[in-house]
């Protein structure tokens, strides 16, 4: 990378926008400003789109978690006439990396595997990623399939099926009689709520409520409770005790939680239940806007790291950047995204280079040759809090993926694992139950032997091939001369980040319309396709 | 595809369809040119598949093409012999005709019927069909053209009940809410029940496991109605007796009759419930089924007495459908005076379901051989001769009528009616499990209440409560027998009345068989609303028993088969607006419908067949006051009846009337022999109406009250 001859020149210098970083929100932005008739420059050191939204291979993965040290200064050159130098330099965003080999099986497959680097990530067939998506045209470079089934682990450590639809309701097996009709007829409530009908709005006060103490006044049951919290409104949270909990689920939350649930069970014909994933993984997020705004005039540039940013000598303000091949690049506007460090110099509010990280969380990425639950491919599984030990503080929650999307070699299952912390060692307890409560693990050692008797009983539990866990610093976005775009963070969708994104464009661009209606193309065959009978996402 | 509200086409979408009829216009006179010339070249063919396509409602079209085809084949087979494969491909393209017509409207009727057709000629490959079925079930998991080809096609394929419920099975846990898929079910069930299939039998296992399932969806969503539906199909299945049974009868078995050949019964010596005049030297003999029969007659019915008056007698359907079937039966049997001994005992035996032949309308037998034994009395004529309709005027008032003394009570230990249903063993096993699982579904039920208010499952706890009762109650006597749920059913009824105002009639209804049944259970209950007319000792007219059922809010009439040996009934003061089932009550002479809701003189048809009603009082109801007749298809129409043969206008014709207008009461009322009508409070009820009712009512000595002035005829 030291050979500036490799990199070719990039002309234009001028830009409305320069961005660097081609995770999700950097791309949703490139897009969006490409789609507004921005002249947007489009930058990232990786040689693969996505950054800390990518799907990759297995050795690719490893090797990304674990470089992410802070970058050694480059030697900066001082800038000429009235401008100043300042170095760009990056923090480390995953630390605790702990990569377990059972068996070489995995690594021989190594390209096979797409793996997400922030799962488990899924998309709710109703949810804003997937409008955003059928707005903007990007639908069209993906394909998307159902995640197969939930489960949610009850009190007694077994997993049941989250009744999520009313067929679900019907078909369940562990709820009474009783049971059904109180859930469903809470659905019910939701669904009038939304409605719009005054009559059956749920009152203000209520609505103000912790979630818990609304579910308890509509007489759900404890078992109920926990099946709503955490399985379909996806607390992360203990709601239990609502006046120690960090993070109360408000009634307001929750309901719009079930409707997001609710509205996408029957989005798509083709869709079994509420939930869809990419084919080849999440990283085709990023790199569909990446597509849609190249389309639109945006220009990129991979391999291409930014060694520093030029300011004006007198102001401090930003006017462009300075890349690894020396090049100098200016532009109105500059987002980085989250692993880099924005200059003090820059930073008008706080000095504390850190000040917007809000947490962590902790991730997992497990790799097996048997599925959680026997003739499932794709499922959801949560661990809420308590269930795995005691002092469990948050829902772990557990995405299995199969070789039908294309993350893995057939044959294989990938796990992914995730919850938030508040320190590495939490975290990490969490996820190693979680692995336990799941996995059987090879002693080191003995050989494989976990799958060779597995049809004999298929109550034994999937032999762990591979693992990776690792601790993920949370950013926020900021709006500055320079902004920054968020990490990825501890849910299950990108709902969050989206509207941050949205609303770092509209402060970044205040007469700009997010993505106007005219960029939509024509859907070809086989991907997202909403039929007005709400149909078809296919391929 | 369900649950939308029909639009009227905006402008543009009219004029959309103008432009598309407008294409379709020449060609279709084209096609007509086709058919009217019996053209059937390839040319002409084409042009109607054209049509077709466009709009595939076309049944002449679709005809078009089976004649074309029957042509084709038929002439090719003349001339010259025709292969297999070209009558293969002849098929092919109407079966691609159809396709192309689904494509357009896949709830086309002839499309269907079209490719039914071509399927059961048995030239074409029926593999295909249950992948078609799967692409429109899919579409519209309701669509019952679909169903019912699917029914058909399996049918061809041979495919077994079994596999055929499978499919259901995953229809309905994709979608419960799938009243075709339920109903498929029920009929497929049925089928395998009725055949004992393997995994199919005991009846009393399949029926548990059913329940099971479809009270997952009750459950999940109880305002949902298809699995309901199918919840009642579940119910009848497991209550159902499926063989006709007589229920009841009159004279009841082991009573005495005593009867009087001229009317002057000196009835204070002999119980009154028993004892009646006879006018005709006839009396008559009630057969109560638990539903309609047919086949009630000399051969299947015996009557055995020392006379032999009894020999071919001739029984009667007691219905106004004309139908031959009947719930109730009668024949007379005649007493005439010349042959028999006064106060001798004249024991009578009837033998009923002995041979068959006596048959419910779904073709079960009455399995279940019957007797019963009675003595009839007749009593010598005494010198005073008073007959009670005809000496004195019936008067409803209160003050006619007193509270039965309890020695009725004590003196007539006779069963006012037979309970013959007892035929069910309590201590079997199906009956045992009968009463489970009703048991166990009202408590299910009540459960299911607690947690939603759910109209349908009120009505089915109504109905589950009802059920249980009635099998509590066999093989208990019905003197002393009380309905232990029936406060809560009527509860029940009067919630469902208020809370679904749309169906309220149906619960009013409902709520009328309940009560009924409630009042009739037993005898104490029922001798609290039987009443004597008149004072026993004040006047020589006494010893009338009325059943006074006034202010009680029926609107039907129910318990019949507790009722046959009424004579004089008060119904007045509720809501009635059909009288169906009173043409039961033979012995009825005196009958009060005032101040209900009766809307027409068609209405009254039950009527017609009470040989000995004297005495009927219709005033203030409402016949007249609705110009529509929306209940009239519920009751006969001049369409029915030979109503026409013997209706001559001139004979009663009155002055600047058109006495055709009351054709429906001249229906009603040319064969009653009354003495005495009240008839004021309706709106047909004018003056030229009176004038018309004497003319065809001879017999009429009493008309709203007033003492008829009749002039001799000329």
């Amino acid at each position: 990378m030291d050979d500036t001859l490799s990199y070719p020149p990039i002309d234009p210098i001028n830009f409305d926008l320069i961005i660097v970083g081609t995770g999700l929100p950097e791309s949703i932005l490139a897009s969006a400003a490409s789609a507004a008739g921005k002249t947007v420059l489009h930058l990232d050191p990786n040689p693969f789109y996505g950054a800390h939204f990518s799907s990759l291979p297995l050795q690719d993965l490893a090797a990304f978690l674990q470089s992410q040290s802070p970058s050694p200064p480059p030697s900066s050159a001082p800038s000429d006439g009235n401008l100043t130098a300042v170095e760009l330099t990056t923090r480390r965003m995953y630390s605790d990396v702990e990569i377990t080999s059972h068996s070489p099986e995995p690594l021989e497959h190594s390209r096979q595997f797409n793996l997400d680097l922030a799962g488990p990530r899924v998309l709710f067939c109703a949810d804003s990623a997937v409008d955003l998506m059928l707005k903007s045209g990007t639908s069209q470079y993906m394909e998307f399939k159902s995640v197969d089934a939930s489960f949610v682990c009850g009190g007694d450590g077994k997993l049941v099926t989250v009744p999520d639809s009313r067929s679900a309701i019907f078909k369940d097996t562990s709820l009474g009689l009783a049971e059904k009709t109180r859930l469903s007829s809470f659905f019910k409530l939701v669904e009038g709520h939304l409605k719009s009908d005054d009559e059956r709005k749920i009152s203000a006060e209520d609505l103000e409520s912790p979630f818990v103490a609304f579910l308890s006044k509509m007489r759900l049951p404890p078992k109920i409770q926990w099946i709503i919290l955490y399985a379909l409104a996806m607390a992360d949270y203990d709601q239990s005790d609502t006046d120690v909990c960090k993070d109360v689920l408000k009634t307001r939350d929750g309901i719009n939680r079930l409707a997001l649930y609710h509205s996408s069970v029957g989005r798509f014909s083709n869709a079994l239940g509420a939930l869809i994933y990419p084919i080849y993984g999440q990283g085709e997020l990023p790199q569909g806007f990446c597509r849609r705004a190249a389309v639109k005039g945006c220009l990129y540039v991979l391999r291409m790291p930014v060694n520093a940013l030029l300011l004006d000598k007198f102001s401090g303000s930003y006017k462009g950047v300075k890349v690894a091949s020396g090049q100098e690049l200016f532009s109105h506007q500059m987002v980085l995204g989250p692993s880099f460090i924005v200059p003090s110099p820059l930073l008008k509010s706080s000095p504390d280079s850190l000040q917007d990280v809000r947490g962590k969380v902790a991730r997992g990425i497990c790799i097996t040759k048997t599925s959680v639950k026997p003739g499932v491919s794709n499922c959801l599984v949560i661990y809420p809090p308590k269930s795995l030990y005691p002092e469990q503080v948050t829902s772990v929650r557990v995405l299995q993926i199969g070789s039908s999307l294309a993350g893995c070699p057939s044959g294989m299952f990938v796990l992914y694992l995730s919850a938030l912390c508040d320190d590495a060692n939490q975290g990490k307890k969490s996820l190693h139950a979680a692995v336990n409560a799941i996995f059987s693990i090879p002693i080191s050692g003995t050989p494989d032997h976990g799958s060779t008797d597995e049809s004999e009983n298929t109550q034994v539990k999937p032999t762990l091939l591979w693992s990776a866990l690792y601790i993920q610093e949370m950013t926020t976005c900021s709006f500055e001369s320079i902004s920054s775009t968020p990490m990825p963070d501890g849910s299950l969708n990108y709902n969050d980040i989206l509207d941050a994104t949205k609303e770092l464009f509209h402060k970044m661009f205040p007469d700009e319309e997010f993505f106007p209606e005219t960029t939509f193309s024509e859907p070809e065959d086989g991907e997202l396709d909403e039929s007005p009978n709400g149909e078809s996402l296919d391929s | 595809m369900h649950g939308r509200a029909r639009k009227t086409p905006t402008p543009q979408e009219e004029k959309a369809f103008a432009l598309k009829a407008s294409k379709l216009r020449p060609l279709q006179s084209q096609f007509l040119q086709f058919h009217h010339n019996k053209t059937y070249t390839k040319e002409a063919l084409e042009v109607c598949a054209k049509l077709l396509e466009a709009n595939p409602e076309y049944l002449t079209a679709w005809n078009y093409r089976k004649v074309a085809v029957e042509h084709i084949l038929s002439h090719s087979e003349t001339e010259t012999e025709i292969d297999p494969e070209s009558i293969k491909s002849i098929f092919s393209e109407e079966l691609r005709v159809t396709e192309r017509a689904f494509a357009q409207n896949y709830k086309s009727y002839g499309a269907w019927y079209h490719r039914k057709w071509v399927l059961s000629k048995g030239h074409s490959s029926i593999d295909r069909e249950l992948q078609l079925l799967e692409v429109f079930l899919k579409k519209d998991t309701r669509n019952f053209h679909a169903w019912n080809y699917r029914r058909f096609v399996a049918a061809l394929k041979n495919r077994s009940d079994e596999e055929e419920l499978q499919f259901t099975t995953d229809m309905i846990s994709d979608n419960f809410s799938n009243y075709s898929a339920w109903h498929n079910r029920s009929v497929l069930l049925s089928q395998l029940l009725e055949k004992k299939v393997q995994g199919y039998f005991p009846k009393e296992k399949v029926l548990t496991e059913e329940c099971n399932l479809v009270h997952q969806a009750l459950f999940t969503d109880p305002d949902d109605q298809s699995g309901w539906f199918y919840h009642l199909w579940i119910l009848d299945r497991m209550v159902k007796v499926e063989s006709p049974l007589l229920v009841s009868t009159w004279p009841p078995h082991g009573s005495s009759i005593n009867v009087s050949v001229k009317g002057c019964l000196d009835k204070s010596t002999l119980s009154p419930m028993t004892s009646f005049d006879l006018n005709t030297g006839t009396i008559p003999v009630i057969l109560y089924f638990s539903e309609a029969v047919e086949g009630v007659n000399s051969s299947t019915i015996n009557v055995e007495s020392i006379y032999d008056a009894t020999q071919d007698l001739i029984w009667t359907p007691l219905s106004t459908n004309n139908s031959g079937s009947a719930q109730a039966w009668v024949t007379y049997l005649n007493f005439l005076e010349e042959k028999f001994h006064f106060l001798q005992a004249n024991p009578l035996k009837v033998s009923v379901g002995h041979s068959q032949g006596i048959v419910s309308l779904n073709g079960f037998h009455c399995a279940h051989p019957t007797e019963f034994e009675f003595t009839v009395y007749v009593q010598p004529p005494t010198s005073q001769h008073t007959d009670l309709q005809c000496l004195e005027m019936i008067s409803w008032g209160d003050e006619n009528f007193h509270i039965c003394e309890t020695h009725l009570k004590e003196s007539s230990p006779i069963k006012f009616s037979y309970q013959l249903e007892n035929n069910e063993d309590n201590e079997s096993t199906t009956y045992k499990w009968k009463a489970e699982t009703i048991a166990n579904e009202i408590a299910l039920f009540r459960e299911l209440l607690s947690e939603a208010n759910c109209k349908i499952g009120k009505l089915t706890l109504a109905r589950l409560l009802m059920a249980h009762d009635v099998i509590m109650s066999y093989n208990k006597s019905s003197d002393t027998y009380k309905l232990a749920h029936s406060e809560e059913v009527l509860e029940l009824y009067c919630d469902l009345m208020n809370s679904d105002p749309s169906h309220s009639q149906f619960y009013k209804d409902e709520y009328s068989l309940v009560l009924l049944q409630q009042l009739t259970s037993n005898l104490e209950s029922l001798l609290r609303h039987c009443y004597h007319y008149r004072d026993l000792s004040s006047s020589s007219i006494h010893g009338h028993i009325c059943l006074r059922l006034c202010n009680l809010s029926l609107s039907r009439i129910g318990s019949i088969k507790q009722l046959l040996w009424i004579q004089m009934l008060d119904l007045s003061h509720n809501q009635l607006r059909s009288i169906e089932g009173l043409e039961a009550m033979q012995l009825l002479s005196c009958l009060n419908l005032s101040h209900n809701q009766i809307g027409t003189f068609s209405a009254l048809e039950p009527l017609k067949l009470l040989k000995a009603l004297k005495v009927l009082n219709v005033s203030y109801n409402e016949i007249g006051a609705h110009s529509v007749n929306t209940r009239r298809y519920l009751c006969s129409s001049p369409l029915s009846h030979t109503v026409g043969s013997d209706w001559n206008f001139s004979e009663f014709a009155i002055d600047s009337v058109d006495v055709a207008n009351y054709w429906e009461a001249f229906f009603i009322f040319k064969d009653l022999k009354l003495t005495q009508l009240d008839i004021i409070g309706n709106v047909v009820a004018d003056e030229k109406f009176k004038v018309f009712l004497l003319k065809v009512m001879p017999t009429l000595k009493w008309l709203d009250g007033v003492e008829l002035q009749r002039h001799p005829k000329p």
